[in-house]
């Protein structure tokens, strides 16, 4: 029987002390670690919020993030056989959900606008509790959904954006991108087109009018032009235009010998076959053939363009056919369950939603600043990409990147682009104050209570 | 010279497409006075057909390849349509390479037909409605319509190529006199205007040197009179829905190898077909094909480099610009009649 006698002056000081320590300690250390921030789990599941374009131009993109998704929660669940689990380097997660919670999710669909997705990703974390927000395929939906997972206090992994700014100018202490940029698309990109095409090329760029194709054209062009090549035009087409044949046909007239793509998706698709349609690539001016360059590929899109693409280079984020270990893992399990080989959306999506539920388990919390403790500077491996830093900095993934072509003799309507390199992270590591991402500050990370 | 003659090619096919819809839209105007914001889905569907014959002539039965192997290390399963089985592979491949010009005589019934259902089914609900109604109802079938193809076809693109014949493509400028390359216009694009030609030149035979076409014409002048001749104008504008529709969906099927279909390609062209109507003149035939032509190759000149740098964004805008134009200076549109829309 405990002989303890509280005195009010002795319960005074105890309660000071206990107090100072507690304010003086992070959230997430102290005893009530739970608690102190949105949307706390407080029964034994915890809730995700998948936000993917389910309608729109890029629904399928979005339905191979879907996929991916809910193949992440059956592993993070202890079903399936694990995936990217059993290859991850990083052992803290047990496949009994995270921490213990059995993981549960809620769906938005981004339709692929701004305003559309930050009500989704809205409507999740505030009627459905969603700890984390996480998917997309487009840029300028990364930046406004990151930019509310910020002011709301939930951590924001986003899925397919490329464009430099989601962590450049735009970037945010909530928000993580494993997917690569623009910048890296370039650097990747440059060596493998002067060792195909010289160095001595002129460049036409057609640039799809919004964020992601400038900073995409930009990267592409300082790339090139270090490496010799001439910048002949560049010229801004809109994101709504369908037919490219008007700003196709002046190309051969400027003297280019390259014609640079800065299209994603259906501009793509469109303004591919009608370079293709125009016999671009039959041509031969200054001497040489005439070539064309697709900056970031997507083996989704280049499904919709068909036969046009074989020949022409691009970098991809991943691809189905890597044969490391966690590359084969994920295939074999993606394959297994849907019966197609998943796109490198549904790959960077598949991995996202782990490395979140990895930081939690290794932090000991769901606070989102103990997520981004964790996050920030960790260092892993086995998750298809080769060894992989998430930077502190500005909390971009550097890691391999891929140099693909469109494939000549495809097998199968999966089969249609071939590795051509794997480039080297140091080659597209850049300094995190680069030019080219500029202008932003992660800020704080926001608890959200 | 080069540049011009240039963007004049670049503006005839989406002026040939422009023409086409404006044509269909037109003519359900002036027969039914209804304004069919469902024209731009016909056109979809259109492409469709194509993608769905290219699909029935691809139906194929699975052999095992040993030697190969799937993603997953299984052996390859090869599909190998039944036509290879029927003509053999060299004809088979023939029929398929094709697809898109056969989908011509697979789309003109299977888009009649849609374009009867449509009315007798829907809009002929709507013809004493007001314009208004008639916008929603229409609207709203033409979503429907797409989310059914995208249900069906998914949203991504899908290629539907021209056959090889017509791949690459024909250098003008050796022609004229030019340097080689200067002005080289995709063969294709040649045979969609050639084929618009010939489709704008059959509907306006059909109008202007049958008997069908003369008690049409004399029912879009005054419906009311035509009734009271005993004639049945009812029965013949439904049958001029479904020619319109039947417009619109050829239009489709021959764009296919100029963009990838997809469910939303009818929407880009809506909005800009209705424009052209009305710069072309609120139910006049003539004026549709005329405005279409010009507003495709106003469009062409805009986007060049040469505009751009001297009015950044003029490309967006040029058609609504030279719209509010032509209707500030005449009202009517380019060949508008008095007394249509005006009631």
């Amino acid at each position: 029987m405990s002989n303890t006698k509280l005195t009010r002056r002795g319960l005074i000081k105890t309660g000071a002390v206990a107090g100072a320590a507690g304010l003086a300690l992070p959230t997430y250390l102290r005893a009530d670690g739970h608690a102190g921030f949105l949307n706390a789990p407080t029964g034994d599941t915890v809730t995700l919020g998948f936000n993917v374009p389910q309608s729109g131009p890029y629904a399928d993109e979005g339905a191979d993030e879907l996929r991916a998704y809910e193949l992440a929660v059956e592993h993070l669940n202890g079903e399936g056989d694990g995936g990217l689990m059993n290859t991850f380097t990083s052992k803290a997660l047990q496949g009994n959900g995270i921490l213990g919670k059995k993981v549960e999710y809620v769906t938005g669909d981004t339709q692929t606008k701004s305003d559309a997705a930050r009500a989704s990703a809205k409507s999740m974390i505030e009627k459905d509790g969603a700890i984390m927000i996480t998917g997309g395929s487009s840029s300028g939906v990364a930046v406004a959904v990151q930019a509310l997972c910020q002011e709301a206090g939930v951590i924001f992994m986003a899925g397919l954006t490329h464009s430099n700014d989601t962590t450049g100018k735009d970037r945010r202490a909530n928000g993580f991108r494993h997917f690569f940029n623009s910048y890296m698309s370039g650097a990747a990109l440059a060596p493998v087109l002067q060792n195909a095409y010289g160095s001595d090329r002129k460049a036409y760029h057609l640039t799809a009018d919004y964020n992601w194709g400038y900073t995409t054209e930009e990267a592409v062009r300082t790339s090139t032009e270090a490496m010799g090549w001439e910048t002949v035009n560049t010229v801004l087409t809109p994101l709504t235009q369908t037919d490219f044949s008007s700003y196709i046909a002046p190309v051969l007239q400027s003297g280019a010998d390259v014609l640079v793509l800065n299209h994603y998706g259906g501009n793509m698709v469109n303004s591919l076959t009608n370079a293709v349609q125009f016999g671009l690539r039959d041509k031969q001016v200054n001497g040489k053939n005439f070539e064309i360059v697709v900056p970031l590929y997507s083996r989704l899109m280049a499904k919709g363009a068909g036969a046009n693409v074989k020949g022409i280079f691009g970098s991809t984020n991943w691809h189905w056919s890597l044969q490391d270990e966690g590359s084969k893992a994920f295939v074999q399990s993606f394959g297994t369950k849907y019966g197609f080989p998943p796109s490198q959306a549904a790959h960077t999506c598949y991995v996202q939603a782990l490395l979140y539920a990895d930081a939690v388990e290794r932090a000991g919390s769901f606070n989102p600043c103990a997520v981004v403790e964790a996050l920030e500077g960790f260092e892993f491996d086995g998750m298809g990409n080769g060894p992989t830093l998430y930077r502190a900095e500005d909390h971009q993934c550097f890691k391999d990147v891929l140099v693909v072509k469109g494939k000549e003799n495809p097998t199968s309507e999966f089969d249609l682009l071939e590795i051509v390199e794997v480039t080297p992270v140091e080659q597209v590591t850049y300094a995190p104050d680069h030019p080219q991402f500029a202008g932003g500050s992660l800020g704080t990370c926001n608890p959200g209570a | 010279m080069d540049a011009i003659i240039l963007q004049i090619l670049n503006g005839l096919d989406k002026g040939s497409a422009y023409a086409l819809i404006a044509l269909g839209l037109t003519l359900i105007f002036g027969t039914l006075g209804v304004v069919n914001f469902a024209h731009g889905a016909l056109f979809m569907i259109g492409a469709f057909c194509a993608v769905t014959l290219s699909r029935i002539l691809t139906i194929s039965h699975t052999v095992i390849d040993e030697t190969k192997t799937d993603f997953l290390g299984n052996p390859l399963k090869v599909d190998v349509p039944y036509l290879y089985d029927i003509f053999g592979q060299a004809t088979g491949d023939v029929i398929i390479d094709w697809a898109v010009p056969i989908s011509i005589l697979f789309a003109i019934p299977v888009m009649v037909g849609i374009g009867f259902a449509m009315e007798r089914g829907l809009i002929k609900h709507f013809y004493k409605r007001p314009h208004a109604d008639q916008i929603l109802v229409t609207f709203g079938l033409a979503i429907v319509l797409q989310e059914i193809i995208k249900y069906f076809y998914g949203a991504n693109p899908i290629p539907t190529p021209a056959p090889d014949a017509f791949r690459g493509s024909f250098d003008f400028g050796a022609m004229l006199g030019f340097d080689p390359n200067t002005i080289i216009y995709p063969y294709w694009r040649l045979v969609y205007f050639a084929f618009a030609a010939v489709i704008i030149g059959a509907v306006f035979a059909f109008l202007q040197f049958t008997t069908f076409g003369m008690v049409v014409r004399a029912g879009m002048a005054d419906r009311e009179t035509v009734g009271l001749l005993g004639i049945n104008i009812d029965k013949r504008f439904t049958i001029m829905f479904g020619i319109a529709a039947a417009v619109a969906g050829l239009a489709g099927v021959m764009y296919t190898p100029i963009n990838s279909p997809n469910y939303h390609m009818g929407m880009d062209f809506l909005v800009l077909s209705f424009v052209v109507v009305v710069v072309g003149g609120m139910g006049s035939l003539s004026g549709a094909v005329l405005a279409g032509f010009l507003l495709g190759i106003l469009e062409s000149f805009a986007s060049m480099a040469i505009v751009l740098e001297t009015l950044p964004g003029i490309n967006q805008i040029i058609i609504y610009l030279v719209a509010i134009i032509i209707l500030l200076t005449r009202p009517r549109g380019l060949m508008g009649r008095k007394g249509v829309m005006e009631d």
